[in-house]
Parts: structure tokens; C-alpha cells; sequence
């Protein structure tokens, strides 16, 4: 059992990464368009995995993802149960502390032909086997799509995310996928807010205007207690003797 | 109740704010050092014998004034950057200089003593070839300017055009220099390559073809670069493939004389008679771009010489005779890329003690004679000390200088002098210390290529004594992808002796791991084309922790050309597997920016308190990346810029968003859980600050340890926008040493200014409407716009010309963090974002608190004595 103990995965998240924008030959795979089946305003592609004790991907077919372009794009999964061989094997790679990848084919979401739909190469995420493992195959699923409707991205996360090491005796809890799938389309990041701000100010000096104590002038509002310091100072100053005068002839 | 709300609010902007810098404070903790630039052309201004200047024309685009005694500025002028204010020529008349300016486009007469515009003409357009003054019985009193077709003489008063003519045989000659003798006649040179040089004479008066000839030249193909006229119409040109120079009157000769050359050396020679009249060789330079030469009869009839000397590596030397050099400009550093601040050395005494630490132990009697003997140094130290403040007190306090050499660096109390590590365009490397701005050690690098990129990165740092610091440089060429390493010692400058792994292969990324080896030095990754990692400093300790660590060693790239991001993961071989991919095709939108976390960043506080005083987590992912993109599109109403923030190990989208009608360039700061961006609204054409903050909610899901492989939640964000009343040219975030100070964004405006913003008004959690719970959290209610308030700007008037980048560094000090601004100018200073909270104020006043302390102990002891006295009398009663 070679898990990887917490701390490792702690030094990671202190290792930042810094770019350097580059060239990346690119490994494109092979096109997929064999098994594709075009539904009534959907169409759908397949959603495959791959988890393997050397960690060399081979891709299998998991199930099929029905997308429904328009402006709310929805998505659907059908998904086949892990065969019994396949569950042997997930076990094995989450003892190795293997990865569990998927991948979907990069589509473009808007376009009214089947052909200009698929696009080359891949879109990949992965999360640990042994996270899969331990959460009985409950996984969330989302799918990012761009402004244009292009997929830009996959994420999985399980529930739990953590492994913890905890033995799945039971087989049965290995044998059907509980998976959240969803799609994502960028928000619209906000503007300054002036017309809102611009309500809130006039609505403030709309309420000055109906309260009149408000309006007052500060000469208005403290005249008596302003009179009355003068008037001490008066009678404070006529009090006092003229000091020292007689010695200022001299 | 609007009353009440405004005085709070007036409160908490007074509170919130930093103070400006008080009068007295002026220079104290900044400095600034102004650059002109590799220089293109110079004058001496010589029609006053007492001159001190001397003017320069260089390739930024500036205009300045020298004072030929310090090498100082009397004044500059800064002008567009790019081809708009390119300098084409600049001649010098008496008080006038006449310039050039924008590929011939601006003809412009300034007045030197003062740097002030005298008049500004615009030409026709077309490609500006040469210009020189006209003169008529020793007058000068016009400027002629020679364009690709044309030529046109303005007067020098006020810069109206006298008149213009066309060439003749512009399809064969090409006219490249422009000459007139001072007797009403103009001479414009052109050639044909490799067979001869054509002459045509116009008349001043009305522009009239007086006459045309030609002169053989078969090695000449080029005037501009190889000609000069000087004295009374000789033209002197060099031919460096035979190491001779040429002559030839342009008034009585039709044959060119020929004069050898000696090699290296700067020969001064006579242009009536060819003799040489002096030469210095030049030894200790690099080799010479530009030389520009006064040379004047003294008193006793000798000839004397100054001459400014622009060496390869942008260093601008002034000589005067005997071959002095009276003082030397670093014009490199009038473009810095990148910089990297590092703490000094101990002291050598400091270094003594902490020595003793690091040895191994060898037997009692050694060490406790090792401890008298460090004792001893620092007896000895103190001594010498104490012996030097009585001998600087003696002195007046103006002559008393601390003048800082590379021999006396060491740490202050508080870490606030530091070593800045700054590398320029030219690939010169200077080592600046932080407090008073001197440069401590350059060191150039001759074999950069002309568009490389740079990076550096601190390997080991001074807290490992005896092991010397170590940084390392990695220099890349853009267009093929190879690097080299250059690793120096960053306080000395020195190349170290650790030699570089060769790097064959292209790199795509280099990564800094936090683990050491046993001499702890951080271990460089570096990522060639073929996904294979190599190791730096590659020594078995280091492959062993890399082997048992490589399964949590992730990394990323990024290609922009085919919006590609993808996640590695390294294998225990060094090899690399592909883990995740995210691509954004490029036809909508191209990735412009990637930004991470700085890895020296401290949170202090985990989350923020609310007004009911429950706590709202922060999502300190230190690896998630915001990566900026702009859209192709570039139609006002269908531009957009998105934010897409991505964790760099998993490749989730952690959230995406578009902000719609707006266009770059965009600015960006990532730190914490934020963050922000500055962009163009095309909408309502203005720019506008954006902010994100993410919040993992009311409850940690994990809070001893963040790991990105196990946070299945989506973290909230939230989102807020502003509009900011000017254009930005770079923008950072302050750093403190633990990150208990709040955090302010710095921000470089075209104007020259720095604002130091405080984080506090880029806040989404600003509430549209005032509620007690905000109030409670001390929140500013939302206003649209962000002002800008002049007490926010750090660098009261030292403006910053065309400022590029910011670089932030803590200091020991919690409350200061260090500012380098650098562009055309380099400014320092230390900002306090939450005012200096851990220091007492410079005015604090001692006097007092000790004669308070004194007044109060004796009067303890007297009224302890009056007590004593008065219970002895009662007894004796």
C-alpha cells in the first residue's frame, strides 16, 4: 500500500508553478466519429475512462453524454455498470495510488452540422483512483463550455474527495456509477453598478429634502449656544480689570 | 440617519487611508534614479566656453541635458514611446537644438540652457533621411531636411519652410546626407552602392540646382554609416574591410585620399593634414558602440579632448584628458526586465558566531577555545566600533559619510537594506543596494541573444552560512526556445563555481521545488520539448528526494498559439505523463496571461469575521492560476475579456467568467483569495477594476492541510466592478513578511505616479445598501468609482517615467514592504499599508518618556526617605 501520506500532497499545493508561455507539440488522438449517434435536437459523445496500474492511459468507452446545444445547454449521461474485471482493476490501481482519467472529445456546442461539431483531439481530468474507490464510484461531473459554445474543459471531483484508506469490501458499491453531471457556460461578470448607486443617492436627498432639521445651517441649528459663549466671553473679558495698564506708561 | 452614515463613512475612509510622506521625510527611505537610454546622438554645447552640457538624443525616445562635471541631468524630456517619437536627428545651433522627430514627421527647436520648446513644425510626411543647419556668411540661419525624394529648408527662428524641392535620379541614387558649408550653398549626397557617390549643390536663396557631380567609390555602399563631413566640406569616410578612411573635398576634389587605421585604439586625427595627434588606447571596455569626441585648444595651444564613450553594454563614460574618466552613466538600466530582491550577508562577526553553530563538534577544548576566539572578534569589533563613533563625532556632521562598499554590507536590525538583483535588456546584471541606490557590482553577460527572455530565481538564499547565496539566471531565446543558466552569487555578483547543467534541448518551463539538497540549495526543474525533466543542482541527494516526492510534483504549460493548457505529472524516472488538458480555441479567444500565487506569500487570517461573528472562509488555493483571455473579435460591441481561474494540479475549472464589451490590455494581481483585473470597457469607454474573491463558506472542509486533490466543493465567489479614473501601466500587490498587514495594490500610471490603493475599496463584499452587520465588518458602502486621492501616491513628485513593472519584497518589519518601481526610471521606497504599527514614530520623543521615568524614580526614592524619616520621628514621640 503505497498512499501517499498528506504531507506530500501538502508540499504540492506549496509548489507554485510558473509559466513560461511556449509551444507544446501537440499529441493529437485519433478522431473519434464511429460511435456517434445523432439524437432529435441532441447529439451525443462518448465519455471515456481509463485506469491502469502501469498509469499508461488506454482509454475505454464509460458511456455516452447527450448534449443539447442552444442558449441553455443541458447534458445527459447513460453509463454502463464497471464489469467485475474492471472493478478488480480499479481496486488495484487505487492500492497503487493510480489515477483514474477521463476524457471527452472537444465539440463545438452551436454548430448546426454534425461534421463541424467534432473537433480534434481531447479534453482530460483525472482524480485518484483510490478517492473513486472510497466514495462507491460517486462522482461530479462538469463540463465547461466557452462564450461561442466551444467545450473548453472537463473537471471530475469525487464525494468524498479524500482517501483515507478505508476498505471497500463490498463489491456491489463498485457496480453502478452515482454521477452528478452538469454544464457550465461562462457567467457575465458584472459592470460598476452606477444606476443603482445613482437611485440610492437621489433617494437620499429626496429624503433630506422632506426632513427640514436636516437642511438647517449649523449658525441655524446651534445660534443660542454659539450667543451664549459670546456673551460669556464678553462678560468674562469686561470683568477682568485692565491689568497692568498704569505700568505701561511708566 | 444619511448623516450619520456619511460621518462613519468619512471615518472609515480617514482611517483606512495611508498618510503621504511629511516634508521632512522627503528622501529619507526613497530614492530615484533617472535614465535616458542607450544614446543615438550628441552634442557638446560648445558655443560657451563655460558649458557644462551635454545634449543626448536616445533610443527611447528621450532628450536630455548632461552635465558633462557629474554626469548628472540638467533636463530630459520623455516623448511617445515607439516610432511616434523616434529621434531621427538632432543638430545643435548656439542656444538651439534642432530635432527630428517621428520618422521626420516633427521638426522641433529647443532652447538648452533651460530644455524649453522654442517652436514645433509638422512636415509633410515620408522617410526622413538627413538634416543639417545652413549657414550664410558665418549666420546660421536655416535647417535643411533631406527626405527620400525630397529636400526643404525651414528657417531656424521659427521653423517655417523656405522651400522645398524634389531630387533629381531618385530611382538610382539613393540620398542619404545632407551638407552645407556656409556660403549659401547646399550640398546633398547620395549613392549609388559599390560604384560612386553623386553630389547635388542647391542654392540656399530659392533652392536652384547650382551643380551636380560624382565621385568614384567603389567600396562604399553606404553614407550614413560610414560617412561624416567634418571641417570646411571634407568628407571623411571609413572603410573597415581595408582599416582606412577616406577623404575628399567636396568643393575642389573629385578623388578620394586614403589614410590607415590602427586597430583598437581612439586615435584623434587632424582633417587638414591626416597626422594623428593623440591616441588613448582603450583598455577595460567592451567594445565601443559610439564615441563622441570635443576636442579644444587650450590656453597654451595644446589640444585638449573630452569625449563620452558608449560601450556595448549601454554604459555611457565620459573621458577628459589624460584619458581620466570623470564619470560613467549605467544608461542599461534604463530597461530592466526582471528583479529579484535578496537579504545581505551577516556581518562578519555575526557570521563568526553562527559558524561555530554549523561545524560539526570536535571536542570540548576546541570548542571552547573556538567560543574565546569568536568572543574575542566580537570584543574586537566592538572596539573598533566604538572607537569610529569617537572619531566621527569629532568630525563636522556633513563630512561623516557611510559610504556602503561591497566590503561593509551586512543586515540591519530589521532587514529593510536588502540586495537588488536587477537584469536589463542588454543582459547586464547590477547588484544595487536598496538603501541608498549605488550600484554595488554589474556584471555582463555578452552572449545574449538580441530577444531573450530572462528569469530569476533565488536558489539558495543568505540564511545558509557558510554556503554563499545563490541565484540563478536563466536566459532563453525567444525564437528558438534555448536556454542557458548563469548562476552568481547575487551579493558580489560573482559567477559561482557550481557549473550549469548544458541545456541541448529546447525549454518549455522551469519550475523552483521547495526542496533542498544538502547544501540547501532549491532544486531547479527545467522542462525541455520532449517532456523529460533535468534536475538542477542534479546530485544524487536531490534525484533521490525527487524520485520519492515525484508522485506530488505536478506542473503545467501553457501554448498560447493553440490555447492549450495542460497538466503534467513526474514520474518517478524524471519523465513527465499528461495528466489533464483544457483547451480554448484560439479562434475565439487567445490566452494572454497566466498568473499563480507569488510562493512568498503568508496568509495570516484564514477567513474574514462577519457582522454576526461568524467566520467566512477564505479558498487559499496556492495552486490556482487566472488565466486572462481576450477575444479576437475586436468589434466594440462583441469584444469580451475572460477570467478563467484554474487549479494548476487538477485542472479544474474553478470558475469562469466573461466580462462582456471590453478589450485589454488587462492588468492583472492574484493573491490570496483574489483576484483583480483592469480592463478597457469599449461600452462606455473607460476603464474599469474588477474584482474576485473566493470564499470556501462558512465551514473549512479541511483546515490543516489544503490539497487540491480533495476539495470537492466549488468555492463561492463573488464579484464586484469599478470605474477607475485613469489607464494603468503596471500594477502589484504589497507583500508583507506574515501577511498580518492589510494588503494595498500598487499601481503605475502613465502619468508617472504610483498609487499605493488600499485592497479595502476592491472589495465585492462592499454592500449596495448599509446595514449594522456591514458596519460591524467596517465595510465602505459600494460607490461605482474608485477615486484617486493625491495622498495616495507614494512617490509624491519623483514621477517614474514609463514605468513597467513593480516589484514588492517584505522587509523584517510586519508593517513595510518594499517597492521598486522600474521603467525608464528606477524609484525605491518602503510603503506601510497599515501604517507602522510595530515602530516607534521618528519624532517619538525619548527625552520625555526618560526624564518622566527619571522624575519618577527619584521621587520614589526621596518620598521613600521622607517616609523613613517621618516614621522615626513618630517613634521616637
Amino acid at each position: 500500500m503505497a498512499r501517499l501520506p498528506a504531507f506530500n500532497v501538502a508540499v504540492v499545493s506549496t509548489v507554485l508553478l510558473i509559466v513560461w508561455t511556449d509551444f507544446v507539440c501537440c499529441n493529437n488522438g485519433r478522431r473519434v466519429g464511429d460511435n456517434l449517434e445523432t439524437e432529435f435536437s441532441g447529439f451525443s459523445v462518448p465519455l471515456e475512462h481509463s485506469f491502469e496500474v502501469d498509469d499508461v492511459a488506454r482509454f475505454r468507452v464509460r458511456g455516452s453524454l447527450v448534449l443539447k446545444a442552444g442558449r441553455e445547454p443541458s447534458v445527459s449521461l447513460s453509463q454502463n455498470q464497471l464489469s467485475e474485471e474492471d472493478r478488480t482493476k480499479l481496486k488495484e490501481v487505487a492500492a497503487v495510488d493510480g489515477l483514474y482519467r477521463i476524457r471527452v472529445p472537444r465539440v463545438f456546442l452551436q454548430a448546426d452540422r454534425q461534421t463541424e461539431r467534432q473537433m480534434e483531439g481531447y479534453l482530460t481530468a483525472f482524480v485518484r483512483a483510490c478517492a473513486m474507490v472510497e466514495s462507491h464510484l460517486s462522482d461530479v461531473i462538469s463540463l465547461h463550455t466557452d462564450v461561442s459554445g466551444y467545450l473548453i474543459g472537463v473537471s471530475i471531483v469525487t464525494f468524498p474527495g479524500a482517501c483515507r484508506g478505508t476498505e471497500v469490501e463490498d463489491e456491489v458499491d463498485l457496480e453502478v456509477f452515482n454521477t452528478t453531471l452538469s454544464i457550465m457556460a461562462p457567467v457575465n461578470a458584472p459592470g460598476p453598478e452606477t444606476a443603482l448607486f445613482l437611485e440610492r443617492m437621489e433617494q437620499e436627498s429626496e429624503k433630506k429634502g422632506k426632513n427640514p432639521q436636516e437642511q438647517k445651517s449649523f449658525f441655524a441649528k446651534y445660534w443660542y449656544l454659539i450667543l451664549g459663549g459670546a456673551i460669556f466671553l464678553m462678560v468674562s473679558n469686561s470683568a477682568q480689570p485692565p491689568a497692568g495698564g498704569g505700568r505701561e506708561q511708566s | 440617519m444619511a448623516k450619520l452614515i456619511l460621518l462613519w463613512l468619512k471615518c472609515v475612509i480617514f482611517w483606512a487611508t495611508i498618510e503621504a510622506v511629511f516634508e521632512d521625510q522627503v528622501g529619507k527611505f526613497d530614492w530615484r534614479q533617472q535614465y535616458v537610454g542607450k544614446v543615438r546622438f550628441s552634442h557638446f554645447d560648445t558655443h560657451v566656453q563655460s558649458s557644462k552640457k551635454v545634449l543626448v538624443a536616445t533610443e527611447r525616445n528621450v532628450f536630455a541635458a548632461l552635465n558633462t562635471r557629474t554626469g548628472e541631468l540638467f533636463w530630459r524630456h520623455v516623448d511617445k514611446s515607439g516610432s511616434e517619437g523616434n529621434i531621427d536627428a538632432l543638430l545643435q545651433h548656439g542656444q538651439d537644438a534642432v530635432l527630428m522627430v517621428g520618422n521626420g514627421r516633427l521638426l522641433r527647436s529647443w532652447e538648452i540652457s533651460v530644455g524649453g520648446l522654442n517652436w514645433e513644425v509638422v512636415l509633410d510626411s515620408g522617410s526622413f533621411q538627413s538634416a543639417c543647419l545652413v549657414g550664410q556668411q558665418d549666420m546660421v540661419k536655416h535647417v535643411a531636411v533631406l527626405k527620400k525624394t525630397a529636400i526643404s529648408v525651414h528657417y531656424l527662428s521659427n521653423g517655417h519652410q523656405k522651400w522645398i524641392e524634389n531630387l533629381p535620379e531618385t530611382e538610382t541614387v539613393d540620398y542619404q546626407a545632407v551638407y552645407s558649408d556656409g556660403n549659401g550653398e547646399v550640398y546633398v549626397l547620395g549613392v549609388v552602392p559599390h560604384s560612386h557617390i553623386a553630389i547635388v549643390v542647391y542654392s540656399l536663396e530659392d533652392g536652384e540646382i547650382i551643380k551636380q557631380m560624382s565621385v568614384e567609390a567603389p567600396w562604399l555602399s553606404n553614407i550614413q554609416a560610414s560617412c561624416v563631413v567634418v571641417g570646411q566640406g571634407m568628407l571623411t569616410c571609413v572603410d573597415s574591410a581595408a582599416m582606412s578612411f577616406y577623404m575628399l573635398d567636396l568643393r575642389l576634389q573629385l578623388q578620394m585620399t586614403q589614410v590607415p587605421l590602427q586597430a583598437y585604439s581612439v586615435n584623434l586625427f587632424s582633417a587638414e593634414t591626416g597626422r594623428r595627434l593623440l591616441d588613448t588606447t582603450l583598455i577595460d571596455f567592451y567594445s565601443v558602440f559610439q564615441l563622441y569626441v570635443q576636442a579644444f585648444l587650450k590656453k597654451d595651444d595644446s589640444v585638449g579632448y573630452r569625449a563620452m564613450v558608449q560601450t556595448e553594454d549601454h554604459t555611457l563614460t565620459f573621458i577628459q584628458q589624460p584619458g581620466r574618466v570623470m564619470w560613467t552613466r549605467e544608461e542599461a538600466l534604463s530597461d530592466v526586465v526582471t528583479m529579484e530582491m535578496v537579504d545581505l550577508p551577516l556581518t562578519g562577526t555575526q557570521a563568526e558566531l553562527e559558524g561555530e553553530f554549523g561545524k560539526k563538534a570536535d571536542g570540548l577544548m576546541s570548542m571552547v577555545m573556538k567560543r574565546l576566539s569568536s568572543q574575542l572578534i566580537l570584543l574586537q569589533a566592538w572596539i573598533a566600533h566604538l572607537w569610529k563613533l569617537f572619531y566621527d563625532a569629532r568630525k563636522p556632521r556633513s563630512q561623516v559619510k557611510n559610504d556602503i562598499t561591497i566590503e561593509n554590507l551586512s543586515r540591519d536590525e530589521f532587514n529593510l537594506q536588502k540586495m537588488m538583483v536587477m537584469v536589463t535588456a542588454s543582459g547586464k546584471l547590477f547588484g544595487i543596494d536598496s538603501k541608498t541606490g549605488g550600484i554595488l557590482w554589474r556584471h555582463y553577460l555578452d552572449n545574449v541573444p538580441p530577444n531573450a527572455a530572462f528569469k530569476l530565481m533565488v536558489q539558495r538564499t543568505t540564511a545558509h552560512f557558510p554556503h554563499p547565496p545563490q541565484c540563478t539566471l536563466l536566459i532563453k531565446d525567444k525564437d528558438t526556445g534555448l536556454a542557458t543558466l548563469h548562476v552568481f552569487n547575487p551579493i558580489f555578483g560573482k559567477k559561482s563555481h557550481v557549473t550549469p547543467p548544458a541545456l541541448p534541448q529546447p525549454v518549455l518551463q522551469s519550475l523552483m521545488l521547495p526542496l533542498m539538497d544538502q547544501d540547501y540549495a532549491k532544486v531547479l526543474l527545467l522542462i525541455d520539448d520532449h517532456y523529460k525533466v533535468s534536475a538542477f543542482p542534479s546530485t544524487k541527494n536531490v534525484l533521490q528526494q525527487l524520485q520519492e516526492m515525484a508522485a506530488s510534483i505536478f506542473f503545467y504549460l501553457v501554448d498560447s498559439s493553440q490555447g492549450r493548457l495542460s497538466g503534467y505529472r513526474l514520474r518517478t524516472d524524471l519523465s513527465t505523463e499528461q495528466i489533464w488538458e483544457v483547451v480554448i480555441p484560439p479562434e475565439v479567444q487567445r490566452i494572454v496571461s497566466v498568473k499563480g500565487k507569488r510562493p512568498n506569500e503568508h496568509v495570516h487570517s484564514q477567513g474574514r469575521v462577519m457582522g454576526d461573528r461568524s467566520v467566512l472562509y477564505k479558498y487559499l488555493n496556492p495552486n490556482l492560476l487566472a488565466v486572462v483571455t481576450e477575444s479576437t473579435d475586436l468589434h466594440q460591441e462583441r469584444s469580451f475579456i475572460g477570467i478563467l481561474l484554474i487549479d494548476g494540479v487538477t485542472g479544474r475549472i474553478i470558475h469562469e467568467a466573461v466580462q462582456r464589451k471590453a478589450r485589454g490590455p488587462v492588468h492583472v494581481v492574484h493573491s490570496e483569495n483574489w483576484v483583480v483585473y483592469e480592463y478597457w470597457s469599449t461600452k462606455s469607454r473607460r476603464n474599469e477594476f474588477s474584482v474576485i474573491e473566493l470564499y470556501e463558506g462558512m465551514e473549512l472542509y479541511n483546515s490543516t492541510v489544503f490539497s487540491s486533490l480533495d476539495r470537492p466543493h466549488a468555492p463561492q465567489v463573488l464579484q464586484q466592478s469599478y470605474i477607475f479614473p485613469s489607464s494603468i501601466s503596471t500594477m502589484e500587490a504589497t507583500l508583507t513578511e506574515k501577511g498580518i498587514t492589510s494588503r494595498h495594490l500598487l499601481i503605475g500610471l502613465p502619468s508617472g505616479g504610483i498609487l499605493s490603493l488600499p485592497k479595502m475599496f476592491l472589495d465585492p463584499r462592499r454592500p449596495e445598501i448599509v446595514s449594522e452587520q456591514s458596519r460591524e465588518e467596517n465595510l465602505i458602502p459600494y460607490a461605482p468609482e474608485l477615486l484617486i486621492r493625491t495622498e495616495w501616491f507614494i512617490n509624491y513628485n519623483q514621477t517614474v517615467s514609463r514605468v513597467r513593472g513593480i516589484y514588492t519584497a517584505p522587509s523584517g518589519l510586519e508593517s513595510t514592504c518594499l517597492v521598486v518601481a522600474y521603467g525608464l526610471d528606477i524609484y525605491q521606497t518602503r510603503v506601510y499599508p497599515s501604517k507602522q504599527f510595530d515602530v516607534l514614530k521618528d519624532d517619538y520623543d525619548y527625552m520625555l518618556i526618560s526624564s518622566v521615568l527619571f522624575a519618577l524614580f527619584f521621587a520614589t526614592m526621596i518620598s521613600k526617605r521622607l517616609a523613613e524619616v517621618k516614621l522615626l520621628n513618630r517613634a521616637w514621640r
